[in-house]
């Protein structure tokens, strides 16, 4: 009997979950029709990168440091592989977030023995090994990047050059690195994974071998940051060091953090809001303080509202409405 | 001699730079026994279960289970051998609820933990059986409440449930009692008498009360050495023992 309970409990939940899923979605297709695409499709990608790496953070209990390396490998590879081999787009892409995959087991398989500080320490020492490849080797284009690489037509057949089938072809990869990252959090998998959060060493002792899940989660997120980075080089047709900077690494952390670490959504409103900010301040008079703005907001996230947006509002609604 | 023990040291000895936690520990534990090793504060108990669980690497001897060598082996081989260890301060998951907590400890049997393209809805199969552990364990009730907000009490009885789902030959329990009421002691102690038959347990605890009561044979440890070894009616008769404890115990 308690077992239905349990169950119908879980049911509502999910129903609950699902239904703004479906609102999300449905917000999102209307939007483009609202607000400048370009705008969107920037937010919908550094969403993805967001939601990404919170599977490490949130609920591998993780700091990478390093993610923006994935984001760029995404990027670099898609440019690349497009405008040399003359790769669809959707292949592209798809070679990207590949090459993302290998380099994140590369990284896991270094980093992840270490916890805490020095997981965070090695991950950002790679990633600035990587920014440096891609200062040096040809293929990236040094200080300039990849400029204008083109959009292309999806499976040989639709045109992207325009914004608005450009949008919904990265509405669609969102919706699909979504779907991967809540499903992993809610598999046998990720029970496990929020299991060594909660208590490695039981986890151990347990017979679970911690680092192999860990390694595997890594993975997941780096190639969901690579395709993050791929469809941003095609949004913007650019593929450049600005990805690659320790900075894009920094910048990842205050959305999720701002948004709420180990939440579903919280993600998705944190890189919402600091893209949006970016945007709007940078066309004003406060341009030059955008970075003191977002660090203030940071600081006071980190000594307000700890579990960042997402997670307050789950807070308040535990507390009125159960 | 055939006697059959699961669990064998020889010559086990841990040092840390320079100081000798463990000396020189010649341990044999009796297929279905409950195993206690005592001793006062700082005798390396806890160093010597670290040992056993692999936890920590020895730096001298051997430790046989089952009579294979598992020194080198890594704490997940040897849980996956069927020795199982709990923790001195209560070793559940918090923040997952407590049927989570065991099916957690079910679900590696089916071979799908790496499935991340997988709903968690496969892993309802095992329901049934997780209830019927926390049944086990008087929890059953508890099932979908989060676990950080059970007394403690319930903490280590769930522990228990989650070790007993992996249906382990020789459980090694760290101060099972430790911090508990005289209540919760009570029923923990009947918990483990209850859940000994057809098992093996070696247990560290610090409640003599408990040990007189539940183990078949104790091991006294003092300054990381064994100090005597045997039932409790003769290893509380030894004056040596009755010294470590400076009197504390008058039984």
């Amino acid at each position: 009997m308690t077992t239905q309970v349990l169950n119908s409990r879980v049911n509502k939940t999910m129903n609950k979950t699902k239904l703004s899923f479906l609102i999300l979605l449905l917000v999102g297709l209307v939007a483009p029709f609202a607000i400048y695409p370009v705008f969107l499709m920037k937010l919908l990608c550094f969403a993805l990168f967001a939601c990404a790496f919170n599977l490490m953070l949130g609920y591998g209990g993780l700091l990478s440091f390093g993610h923006a390396a994935f984001l760029a490998t995404g990027g670099y590879i898609t440019g690349h592989t497009i405008m040399q081999w003359g790769l669809t787009p959707e292949l592209g892409v798809l070679a990207g977030t590949l090459c993302s995959a290998g380099m994140g087991f590369i990284f896991g398989k270094l980093a992840i023995r270490r916890q805490g500080i020095y997981f965070a320490m090695i991950t950002l020492a790679l990633s600035q090994l990587v920014f440096f490849l891609y200062v040096q080797t040809p293929f990236t284009g040094g200080e300039n990047g990849l400029q204008g690489i083109p959009r292309g037509e999806l499976f040989g057949l639709f045109s992207l050059e325009g914004n608005l089938p450009m949008y919904y072809f990265v509405l669609a990869v969102f919706v699909i690195g979504f779907a991967v990252i809540y499903r992993t959090i809610h598999s046998p998998f990720g029970q496990i994974l929020k299991a060594i959060r909660e208590n490695e060493p039981r986890a151990v002792s347990l017979g679970y071998d911690v680092d192999k899940f860990k390694l595997v989660a890594f993975v997941i997120s780096a190639a969901l940051a690579g395709l993050a980075g791929s469809t941003k080089s095609l949004v913007f047709q650019l593929a450049s060091l600005t990805d690659a900077h320790w900075h894009m690494s920094g910048e990842v952390i205050l959305m999720t953090l701002l948004g709420g670490v180990g939440t579903i959504f919280g993600p998705i409103v944190g890189a919402a809001t600091v893209v949006t900010l970016q945007n709007y301040l940078s066309q004003g008079p406060l341009a030059s303080w955008v970075p003191v703005i977002l660090g203030l907001i940071f600081v006071i996230c980190v000594l307000l509202f700890r579990s960042g947006i997402v997670g307050e509002i789950q807070k308040f609604m535990k507390k009125n409405f159960n | 001699m055939s006697q059959d023990f699961v669990l064998e040291t020889q010559g086990l000895i841990k040092e840390f730079k320079g100081f000798t936690a463990v000396d020189d520990v010649n341990l044999q534990v009796q297929r279905g026994h409950i195993h206690a090793l005592i001793g006062p504060n700082g005798a390396g108990k806890t160093t010597c279960f670290n040992l056993l669980t692999k936890f920590l690497t020895p730096t001298h001897g051997k430790i046989l289970f089952n009579g294979t060598d598992i020194t080198r082996q890594s704490p997940t081989d040897i849980a996956k051998m069927g020795m199982v260890r709990s923790f001195q301060i209560s070793a559940v998951f918090p923040h997952l609820s407590v049927l989570d907590n065991v099916r957690i400890a079910l679900q590696r049997k089916l071979g799908t933990s790496f499935h991340f393209w997988k709903s968690e809805r496969s892993l309802d199969v095992l329901n049934d059986r997780a209830m019927a552990l926390l049944e086990e364990v008087d929890l059953a009730k508890w099932a979908d409440t989060v676990t950080v907000e059970m007394p403690y009490g319930r903490k280590r009885a769930l522990e228990l449930a989650t070790t007993l789902a992996l249906e382990p030959e020789l459980m090694l329990l760290d101060e099972p009692t430790q911090g508990m009421g005289h209540e919760d002691v009570e029923r923990v102690m009947a918990l483990i008498k209850k859940v000994s038959v057809g098992r093996t347990i070696l247990m560290v605890e610090h409640n003599l009360h408990v040990v007189s009561s539940l183990s078949d044979r104790i091991t006294v440890l003092q300054r990381g050495a064994v100090l005597t070894e045997g039932p409790y009616e003769e290893v509380s008769r030894n004056p040596q023992v009755r010294e470590a404890y400076m009197g504390s115990e008058a039984a």
